[in-house]
């Protein structure tokens, strides 16, 4: 077809769009010059800053901690979620459906003022834990929709087999229902990881004065002097985050 | 047949309720409420809070953000659609290849992405530096912190969200149907317009749908890429809830912002596009 080159050199656009910030970003975290954005040489010397920074070490352990205790409540949740929404169908099930969509569809800030909002008003001190919650709560949705996409495409007759063959339902959940999920509950885990470990806008609205994050330090860093610390630290957030969707691309293929 | 309430869904509808739907409810009735001499709520019922949001200042900011958000989502639509077609018509083995290529900015973090922009467009900035450099300009540019920035930046950080539905949808049209509109000579602009378009419209709304939403609510991208003139309805809500500590006015914010949002979800589902939400 003719009108084919134009499109692929339009898509070549794109892509060019989407990467050569990045690529311009991680290429002048190797530049030896403090003022940024002249080229003056190699250096790793910002690199090196970067890991005897302690402010920016105990803000990576906060955010590790928030991620991996927020994923696996969301997981648990999520999972809970899809299996009771495709097998049990309940009463005010509609309902039900239009609120756990609510924490994905609306704007991030709104979320955030509502968390800060019911912390401040039941008292409880905002700190990691607050982040936890407010975490968990916009995590669980998406654990639990892509584990219910995942849960529609089994065959139903695997479990009824099971049934007939005289396990109960919970054994034919765990050993036959499981195993089958599992590709789509790890790559649901990875997806709430990322989005905890990524996420600003909420944390910067629950976190407290001892518990900041990685992305609510990064943020203090840009609203300051950016320096190519920040070149850095990016370079290496962009490394995490790839091989965070070669991990989930893979698993989910299976 | 409907059951009562099974017991496995208890766990997760009440951690949905008291620790969502109940903080929901907070902000619709302090956005009610009054504010307190210092800063604090005062629970006398007023409608004042959303009254004020008629004042031009407010208005003017309301109105960037729709304008921006539209803006955004047609220039993703635009930017968009030939690459998702692209992706759609290519062999199985380059799909793969570059839909992992659109899927991996939406996994990095997305203030990284901002701080790239910052890079470039600063009047110190790469953009500055080649174009001084290159003898094009004499001055620092004043590029960052105008709402072209923030523009850049919205688009910059929701084109993936367009591409993937489009691609979802243009990925399942049968391609002899562009071939029966060649056949039949349609011009070009036929077969997109008469062919291509109508068969991928699913696709189309739940891109812009995906766009417009996070556009209409952004905060770090004003904030980082825009002036002070540059605020938008996120910025608003936050200087109100942090800085001013108007925590009524702030929560009727919030609250005509969500309606801005919900309207948008409400269209998406009468265009019949339930499924594929991410």
């Amino acid at each position: 077809m003719k009108t084919r080159s134009w499109l692929v050199a339009a898509s070549f656009a794109d892509l060019l769009f989407l990467y050569l910030p990045i690529a311009i970003l991680v290429v002048f975290s190797f530049n030896a010059s403090k003022l940024s954005a002249r080229w003056q040489g190699f250096s790793l010397e910002w690199y090196a800053k970067l890991f005897t920074d302690q402010a920016l070490l105990s803000a990576t352990v906060n955010s590790l901690i928030v991620a991996t205790v927020s994923t696996v409540l969301a997981g648990a949740l999520g999972v809970l979620t899809a299996v009771a929404l495709e097998r049990q169908p309940f009463r005010w099930q509609g309902a039900f459906e239009v609120l756990l969509l609510m924490p994905i569809v609306i704007p991030e800030i709104m979320m955030g003022v509502a968390m800060l909002l019911f912390f401040v008003m039941i008292k409880l001190p905002l700190s990691l834990l607050t982040m936890i919650i407010a975490h968990t709560i916009f995590n669980f949705p998406v654990v639990a929709l892509i584990v219910r996409a995942r849960l529609r495409k089994l065959d139903p007759r695997l479990e009824e087999a099971a049934s007939d063959l005289g396990a109960t339902p919970w054994v034919a959940f765990k050993r036959v229902t499981l195993p089958l999920l599992m590709p789509g509950i790890v790559g649901a885990l990875l997806m709430a990881f990322t989005l905890s470990l990524d996420d600003f806008i909420i944390s910067f609205f629950t976190a407290g004065v001892g518990s900041t994050t990685l992305p609510i330090k990064v943020y203090g860093m840009l609203k300051s002097a950016v320096t190519p610390e920040v070149n850095a630290l990016s370079a290496i957030l962009v490394l995490v985050s790839m091989g965070l969707v070669a991990v989930a691309t893979w698993v989910q293929r299976k | 047949m409907k059951k009562s309430i099974p017991w496995l869904i208890v766990p997760p509808a009440a951690t949905l309720i008291l620790f969502f739907g109940v903080p929901l409810a907070l902000v619709l009735a302090v956005s009610f409420a009054t504010r307190g001499t210092y800063g604090g709520i005062e629970w006398a019922f007023t409608l004042g809070n959303y009254t004020s949001i008629a004042d031009p200042l407010y208005l003017r900011i309301f109105w960037r953000s729709l304008w921006l958000a539209v803006l955004t989502t047609i220039i993703c639509l635009v930017m968009g659609f030939p690459l998702a077609y692209v992706i759609a018509r290519a062999p199985q083995r380059w799909q793969g290849i570059l839909l992992f290529l659109v899927i991996i900015p939406f996994w990095t973090n997305f203030l990284v992405r901002t701080y790239a922009w910052m890079f470039i467009l600063r009047s110190e900035g790469l953009l500055s530096t080649v174009l001084s450099a290159l003898g094009l300009t004499h001055e620092p540019l004043p590029l960052l912190f105008t709402d072209t920035a923030v523009l850049i930046g919205l688009v910059y950080g929701y084109l993936p969200f367009m591409v993937l539905p489009l691609y979802a949808a243009l990925e399942r049209l049968d391609p002899s149907l562009i071939e029966a509109a060649w056949d039949l000579y349609a011009r070009p602009l036929q077969v997109f317009t008469r062919v291509v378009l109508p068969l991928s419209k699913p696709g189309v709304i739940a891109g812009c749908v995906l766009v417009f939403i996070p556009s209409l609510g952004a905060y770090v991208t004003p904030d980082l890429l825009g002036g002070a003139r540059s605020m938008m309805i996120g910025n608003l809500i936050q200087h109100q809830y942090l800085v001013v500590r108007d925590w009524p006015f702030g929560s009727a914010l919030s609250f005509v912002l969500m309606a801005g949002v919900l309207a948008a979800v409400l269209y998406y589902l009468r265009a019949g596009g339930e499924r594929g939400l991410l």
